[in-house]
């Protein structure tokens, strides 16, 4: 079961710079291990997210297996107008996992 | 851990043992011997990688398990409230079964007999996960004093193990942990190896892993055959280190290097 964690400001004024943080569970497989059997253990890792605010990409990254299990993203933004902050992560299963917050501009 | 092993070796040679006890000195958390980047990332939730095993406990506390369909909310309502306080009181004795019992233990046993579902397993997911949020909800609150005097003889075979010259390396817990605290093994800042903040997301273990888990890589180190997860010798270790650590307040989620 994938699980995310959001943190962003639940108002802002606009132009102010919003710090957003971003966190999802996920093993980061880099497709180097083996198993206790000796098979190795395909690759499965985050390799895109993605944040959309006010009907644009405000932040974007390229993930690769040197990136630890569970990563953790933090950026910032400024806020233009109340409604949704989207994010998207997708991994090398084509697994994607979506989570969205509300911001109140001022 | 080569590295570690080989300088610990050359260390230990040099300063003979004595009983430098913990008891005069200032007790101190894990989380003082971690860098400021690592103690960050524990201090705000929103960093802290523990709380997506929170989150995890948080989800299947609500859920129905086993034979019976009964989740731990519907007998144990908000764990806010239930569970609060609930990991100090851990290793306790466990009248049922003659013996004292740690919080998996115990959450494992509501698996089994509440809810008539399989065990879990020791370092499995969802066991870390239900462990961590019960442990969670005592956040804040400080180990009282154990007062149930049937564990008196458990945490004096706690403290005795803790005392034992163990493995090739020949050195005990307290070699490190009472006599050499805050001196380097290598990169790695000895701690005062408290409890406190278990389960807890290590990041070299890239996941929440147990107090035991912690305890047998410290076994390993020194070259010694850890005991078995859910083993009495571990459990008498876990209640003498909480005994320990009185008067510290409990972390879980902690994060570590
Ligand atoms: C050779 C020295 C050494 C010995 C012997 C040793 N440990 Fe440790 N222990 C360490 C070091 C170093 C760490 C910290 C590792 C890290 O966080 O990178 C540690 C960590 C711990 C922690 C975790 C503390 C925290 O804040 O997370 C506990 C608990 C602990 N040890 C208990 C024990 C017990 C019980 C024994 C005996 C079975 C033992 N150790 C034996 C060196 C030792
Ligand atoms: C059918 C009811 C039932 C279910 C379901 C149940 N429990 Fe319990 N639980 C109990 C009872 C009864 C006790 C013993 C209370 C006591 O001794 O005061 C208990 C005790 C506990 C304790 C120890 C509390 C203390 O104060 O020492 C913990 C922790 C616990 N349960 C966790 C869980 C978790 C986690 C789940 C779900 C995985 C769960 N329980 C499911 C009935 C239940």
């Amino acid at each position: 079961m994938t699980r995310t964690m959001i943190s962003a400001p639940e108002t802002a004024r606009a132009g102010d710079v919003v710090e957003i943080k971003a966190m999802i569970a996920h093993p980061m497989e880099t497709g180097y291990r083996v198993d206790a059997t000796g098979k190795p253990i395909p690759r499965n890792i985050i390799n895109r997210f993605e944040c959309t605010y006010d009907g644009e990409v405000v932040f974007a990254a390229d993930l690769h297996p040197a990136i630890s299990a569970n990563p953790f993203i933090a950026f910032s933004t400024i806020a233009t107008r109340s409604g949704p902050i989207s994010f998207t992560w997708t991994d090398d299963e084509g697994k994607t996992e979506t989570a969205s917050v509300e911001i109140q501009v001022e | 851990m080569r590295g570690w092993l080989s300088l610990l070796a050359i260390g230990l040679l040099l300063a003979a043992a004595d009983s430098n006890a913990i008891e005069e000195q200032p007790k101190l958390s894990g989380l003082e011997f971690v860098s400021p980047e690592t103690r960050s990332l524990q201090a705000d939730d929103a960093s802290n990688p523990g709380m997506l095993w929170v989150l995890r406990g948080e989800q299947l506390w609500q859920e129905p398990a086993g034979r019976s369909q009964a989740s731990c909310a519907s007998c144990h309502g908000e764990a806010r409230q239930s569970m609060r306080g609930v990991a100090l009181r851990y290793p306790a004795f466990d009248a049922g079964a003659g013996q004292p019992i740690d919080l998996k233990g115990r959450i494992n046993r509501c698996r089994t007999d509440n809810q008539d579902a399989p065990a879990l397993e020791h370092e499995s997911e969802e066991l870390l996960a239900l462990t961590t949020y019960v442990a969670h909800q005592s956040r804040g609150m400080s180990v009282p004093p154990v007062e149930d005097e049937r564990l008196r003889s458990v945490i004096e075979q706690g403290e005795s193990l803790f005392r034992e010259r163990i493995g090739q390396l020949d050195l005990s817990c307290a070699a490190c942990h009472d006599d050499r605290w805050g001196q380097r093994l290598g990169s790695s800042p000895i701690p005062q190896a408290h409890p406190t903040a278990y389960p807890l997301y290590r990041l070299e273990w890239q996941t929440v892993g147990s107090l035991q888990r912690r305890l047998r890589n410290c076994m390993i180190g020194v070259r010694a055959e850890p005991f078995a997860y859910g083993s009495p010798e571990f459990i008498a270790l876990e209640l003498y280190l909480m005994q320990r650590a009185e008067g510290l307040p409990v972390e879980t989620p902690g994060v570590r290097p």
